[in-house]
């Protein structure tokens, strides 16, 4: 198998990268455009919010910068705390991206955290997935929640490696692990990348894909760690599809002990 | 009459369309999605739909999120 023909497939729709990628917390429109153009990412997330109005009637645009029809647009629900905000945010998007229907669905249950509220996420999920979204949605590392996302209809499930903005990689790989073996649809690890090894190991378990923000934005150098990412991303995806060896409690030579002379 | 569009209250003409409001805020450039009074108001019936006094107008727009 060659890499160019291991492609992901969200809900009928094919790319190349396997790096999602947020576009908030950069310095400005600039940096933004370079780093999501260093990290090769097709899925851009974006977050709808009031106009300004009356005010920087100049100012640099988003979809001027990262057009609509070169990117293809993961509006999601940041900041919402209940499933009628996340749907009432949903349903604008659609409106905003002339009938998109994919979204990003997370709806928030605490401030410090920023964990995902499971109830209202699987009621916004229900409803949002009814209207004939296609649901991506970001939930903990619950399997049985990941499984309920699912059957209840959403096209791909994305629980967390951490909080966001952490930047503590994958808290529980054992958990993520239970998602993948058990999930028909891709599982996209997102939230609390923080370096390359981060992603790299989330491809390694198996996850379709890895969707960050912070982990690039909020680098030293953005536009290096984005670039850093997308090789992270492949190597893991490699290292996945390579098959690894076992791990094993004791030493075993690498090279022969015939032919010694001493 | 009066209306509030992103929680603050605007005066605005009576008997103003969809279309008319987001001229009159000089948004006729951007692109945008309007809710009134939490129903979403589709941009193909931006002409049709008249807002009335005291409707609660939402007006958004993509910006960088992760």
């Amino acid at each position: 198998m060659t890499i160019a023909a291991d492609t992901l497939t969200i809900n009928g729709r094919t790319f190349h990268s396997r790096l999602l990628v947020g576009t908030g917390k950069y310095k400005d429109m600039e940096e933004t455009r370079l780093a999501i153009e260093a990290s090769g990412a097709e899925i851009i997330t974006v977050a709808i919010r009031r106009t300004n109005i009356g005010q920087n009637p100049g100012e640099a645009n988003l979809l001027d910068t990262l057009p609509p029809d070169q990117y293809t647009y993961l509006p999601n629900t940041a900041g919402c705390y209940s499933a009628e905000d996340a749907v009432r945010t949903c349903r604008l998007a659609r409106e905003l991206l002339d009938d998109h229907t994919l979204v990003k669905l997370e709806v928030l249950g605490d401030e410090k955290t920023l964990f995902p509220h499971v109830t209202e996420t699987l009621e916004a999920a229900r409803t949002l997935v009814e209207e004939g979204f296609e649901v991506m949605v970001y939930t903990n590392d619950d399997p049985i929640v990941a499984r309920e996302l699912e059957q209840i209809g959403c096209v791909a499930v994305m629980p967390l490696a951490a909080p966001i903005g952490s930047g503590l990689g994958i808290r529980n790989p054992y958990n993520i692990l239970e998602i993948i073996e058990n999930a028909n649809v891709p599982v996209i690890v997102d939230a609390g990348v923080g370096t390359a090894s981060d992603a790299a190991v989330a491809m390694e378990l198996g996850c379709d894909g890895v969707l960050m923000n912070t982990a690039i934005a909020a680098a030293q150098n953005p536009v290096l760690m984005a670039s850093a990412m997308k090789k992270a991303i492949e190597a893991g995806r490699e290292a996945f599809l390579a098959g690894r060896m076992p791990r094993k409690r004791y030493a075993s030579a690498s090279s022969p002990i015939d032919g010694t002379f001493f | 009459m009066q209306i509030i569009v992103n929680g603050e209250a605007v005066e605005a003409p009576d008997n103003l369309t969809a279309a008319e409001l987001i001229r009159h805020l000089g948004l006729e450039n951007e692109r945008l999605a309007m809710e009134i009074n939490r129903q979403i108001a589709p941009r193909s019936r931006h002409d049709e739909i008249v807002i009335q006094p005291n409707d609660k107008v939402e007006i958004v727009r993509a910006i960088g999120g992760g």
